[in-house]
């Protein structure tokens, strides 16, 4: 005699993939729901990446469409890898993704620190300190520039107000010394919340007996931070690093509306100058072999970094 | 005399319409008119409405901010979009939409319907119009004649004792310019004076580094201290035209000019900013296209006789200004052309064409400046005309924005990050266009 409940529980069951689509095999069913995903996959990544890299070695440029298109070699690396200024715009996003990350990591660090802390009123300090993340790029340019007008801005008058320099003696976004710090201070006014949100998530995933059992063994407050909070925090804080790195690596939209690349060429990141060759002057050819070189650089760096980030977890 | 004028226009429009429109019982389509996003645009709306009555065609307009308007215009012919069947595009767009194929040549249009170039000021059939320059193959109908010009405080000008300290300092009146050079020394003199209790500064100049707008200023230095596009004889030699010892002066004076005498933060201003800071009252000189004179005129700060106008003052090379305005073209992936050149023909109307003036915008007819009440029909009437009569052009090459984009950098790089010498931005400017002209095979 057969338990009922085997019964029940085989009427229930799904019945085989076989039984509902008949003269279909399992495999079969399996790339039919794959199928259009890998089609578009193909369709918007794949083709447009192996487009890129043949365009990379020509001349081709996309508004001469009557024009040949000559197949010129290795010509298009060899001028981006030659050319002094692409080496300029390097640099300049080098400074801007450096000093962008240090300070997003150390004060966002810092104010997850505080937050975490249990005082009254918290949750809208939180609130508040993620606000100007929620904040579209080009509206946060635009009310900086305002900020820091020489003569209006708000900027000015606060650094004037304490160092008692005149407010108009200095043009944060039309000098070449404090243009590159410019959009380092609003890129970190901008983004430090979320370096703040992954960090306070990573402080909150210890759990409490770890540090009472630090306690017992009457570790100091400052032993528990650097035996107990930092290595439990640092594969966020790495997740947080990656995260800002690759988006400040195409930077584009906040420094277009702050500064335009300017003054001169100060601060134009790879992400504008790109911008610039490919849908200004149209080189597209060229353009191609220059967002081949990016995405390699950005590819190999980001997965160094990852293997990086894997060894931290495991540990 | 202004009355007359207005009599005329209103008479001329109306028996133009019945005249133009009269036969027409096309089928009605809906036109798109693509331009930038300034004030003669708006004028143009409101004349359009002439056009939508007696053609029974619906017209819509597509404006775009003028940083941006290259940008998403040239990418709209690029991929042969038909958002636009009217395009008012910027004069150096000219060579490449003519030999990309994105506008449709007018030469058979213009002959059935008699229309003329002769009929039109010189400069803008060849700044708008013509490609390849000098040649009689046109590509667009001139519709906005416009060139750099300077706007002043006449009001802080004739204050007496401004005049006086002036004459005290300088030897001579306080009046418009004759040369830069007496430019610069008016700007100086004005540059962080206090009036009516307020911080002024001398002149608000271009400088702005994305689109073309430092390039639009700093030529009109460099036309007058001896700067040349190349050699007269062989276009594209550039060496010794392009960094002559006299280009070299006068970009010299314009980072000159930049470092004493614009406010602070003018580092990257184009036609708004130079407006604002004008109208505002922080400035003595701006200067702009002449399309912002109809609007500064009617300013309740700067307007109503407070204002005045001359054109770029001469240096020790010339006297020349930089050509703004645009010719109107038909989009050639436009499905409804046979309207889109309905709108053309009725805008060449030599009455249509007064009306524009008249609503703000600066017609390129030859019959609308020659007009004996043309140049008393407003203030900045004559200066417009003296303009006009002194103007160059930008290459106009189907590369021209890989050559724009190179003297934006090079130029900003000196006059406003104050990178190298002058000297060494001209060179490196030569170097960037030649390049640029070795990949098109034309040196």
């Amino acid at each position: 005699m057969s338990d009922p409940s085997e019964n029940r529980a085989g009427a229930i069951s799904p019945k085989p993939s076989t039984s509902r689509f008949r003269g279909i095999s399992d495999r079969a069913l399996a790339w039919t729901f794959v199928a259009p995903t890998i089609v578009i996959l193909l369709a918007i990544n794949i083709f447009p990446l192996i487009w890129t890299i043949y365009l990379s070695f020509t001349n081709y440029r996309v508004n001469r469409p009557n024009r040949d298109v000559d197949f010129i070699g290795l010509r298009n690396y060899e001028r981006i890898l030659s050319d002094s200024d692409i080496w300029i715009t390097m640099q300049a996003t080098a400074h801007f993704l450096i000093w962008t990350i240090v300070l997003q990591v150390l004060i966002g660090f810092t104010l997850a620190y505080l937050i975490n802390k249990k005082f009254k009123g918290n949750d809208l300090w939180t609130t508040i300190i993620v606000l100007p993340m929620m904040l579209s790029p080009a509206v946060v340019g635009n009310f900086w520039t305002f900020l820091y007008q020489p003569q209006i801005g708000l900027f000015n008058y606060v650094v004037g107000f304490l160092t008692g320099a005149d407010p108009s003696s200095f043009s944060m976004i039309g000098e070449v010394a404090l243009a590159p710090w410019a959009i380092v201070i609003v890129d970190t006014w901008m983004w430090t919340p979320f370096v703040m949100l992954i960090c306070l998530a990573g402080l909150r995933s210890i759990p409490d007996s770890i540090y009472e059992a630090a306690e017992c063994d009457r570790a100091s407050k400052w032993r528990q931070f650097w035996t107990i909070t930092i290595p439990m925090v640092l594969p966020f804080l790495m997740l947080a690093v990656l995260f800002r790195g690759i988006e400040n690596f195409k930077m584009f939209d906040l420094v277009v509306q702050l500064t335009g690349g300017g003054p001169g060429s100060t601060t134009e990141l790879t992400s504008i100058n790109l911008k610039r060759e490919a849908f200004e002057k149209w080189r597209t050819g060229y353009a191609s072999a220059y967002a081949i070189i990016l995405f390699v650089t950005v590819f190999g760096l980001a997965s160094i970094y990852v293997k990086a980030l894997n060894k931290v977890k495991e540990r | 005399m202004k009355s007359k004028f207005l009599n005329s226009v209103a008479t001329a429009g109306l028996v133009s319409g019945v005249a133009v429109f009269g036969s027409t019982s096309a089928q009605a389509e809906d036109l798109t008119l693509c331009w930038a996003a300034w004030d003669p645009a708006n004028a143009l709306v409101e004349l359009s409405k002439d056009f939508e009555e007696q053609s029974g065609h619906n017209m819509s307009f597509e404006f775009v901010p003028w940083p941006n308007f290259a940008d998403r215009m040239l990418n709209e012919l690029n991929s042969g979009g038909k958002l636009c069947d009217l395009m008012i595009g910027d004069s150096q767009w000219i060579g490449g939409s003519a030999e990309s194929g994105h506008y449709i040549k007018l030469n058979d249009f213009f002959e059935k319907e008699g229309i003329t170039m002769d009929d039109f000021i010189p400069a803008t059939v060849t700044g708008y119009s013509e490609w390849p320059k000098g040649s009689p193959n046109y590509w667009a109908l001139p519709a906005f004649g416009d060139v750099v010009g300077w706007t002043y405080r006449k009001d802080w000008f004739e204050r007496p004792e401004l005049m006086a300290e002036f004459k005290e300092k300088y030897g001579r009146d306080l009046a418009v310019p004759n040369t830069l050079e007496e430019l610069k020394d008016i700007a100086e003199f004005f540059q962080d004076r206090e009036i009516d209790g307020k911080k002024v500064y001398g002149a608000s100049i271009y400088t702005e580094r994305g689109s073309e707008g430092i390039t639009m200023g700093v030529t009109n230095a460099l036309y007058n201290y001896g700067f040349q596009y190349g050699d007269p004889d062989s276009p594209y030699d550039l060496e010794g035209f392009v960094n002559s010892e006299g280009a070299i002066k006068g970009l010299e004076f314009y980072k000159e000019l930049y470092d004493c005498c614009t406010p602070p933060g003018s580092s990257d201003w184009y036609m708004s900013e130079n407006i604002d800071a004008y109208k505002s009252g922080q400035v003595a000189m701006q200067m702009n296209f002449a399309f912002i004179w109809p609007g500064v005129e009617v300013d309740p700060n700067v307007g109503g006789g407070k204002s005045g106008y001359f054109p770029n003052p001469a240096g020790p090379g010339g006297h020349f200004a930089q050509l703004g305005g645009q010719g109107i073209s038909v989009v050639a992936y436009s499905d409804k052309q046979d309207a889109a050149l309905e709108y053309i023909k009725w805008f060449a109307q030599p009455e249509v064409q007064q009306k524009w003036w008249k609503a703000g915008g600066y017609s390129a007819l030859s019959a609308v400046v020659e007009d004996p009440g043309f140049a008393s029909s407003q203030p900045y009437a004559q200066t417009f005309l003296d303009s006009m009569a002194i103007v160059k052009d930008f290459w106009a090459e189907p590369a021209y924005a890989s050559l724009l984009l190179a003297m934006q950098s090079r130029v900003h790089n000196y006059v406003v990050a104050g990178q190298g010498t002058a000297k060494e931005a001209l060179d490196g400017l030569v170097e960037d266009w030649n390049e640029v002209f070795e990949d098109e095979g034309k040196k």
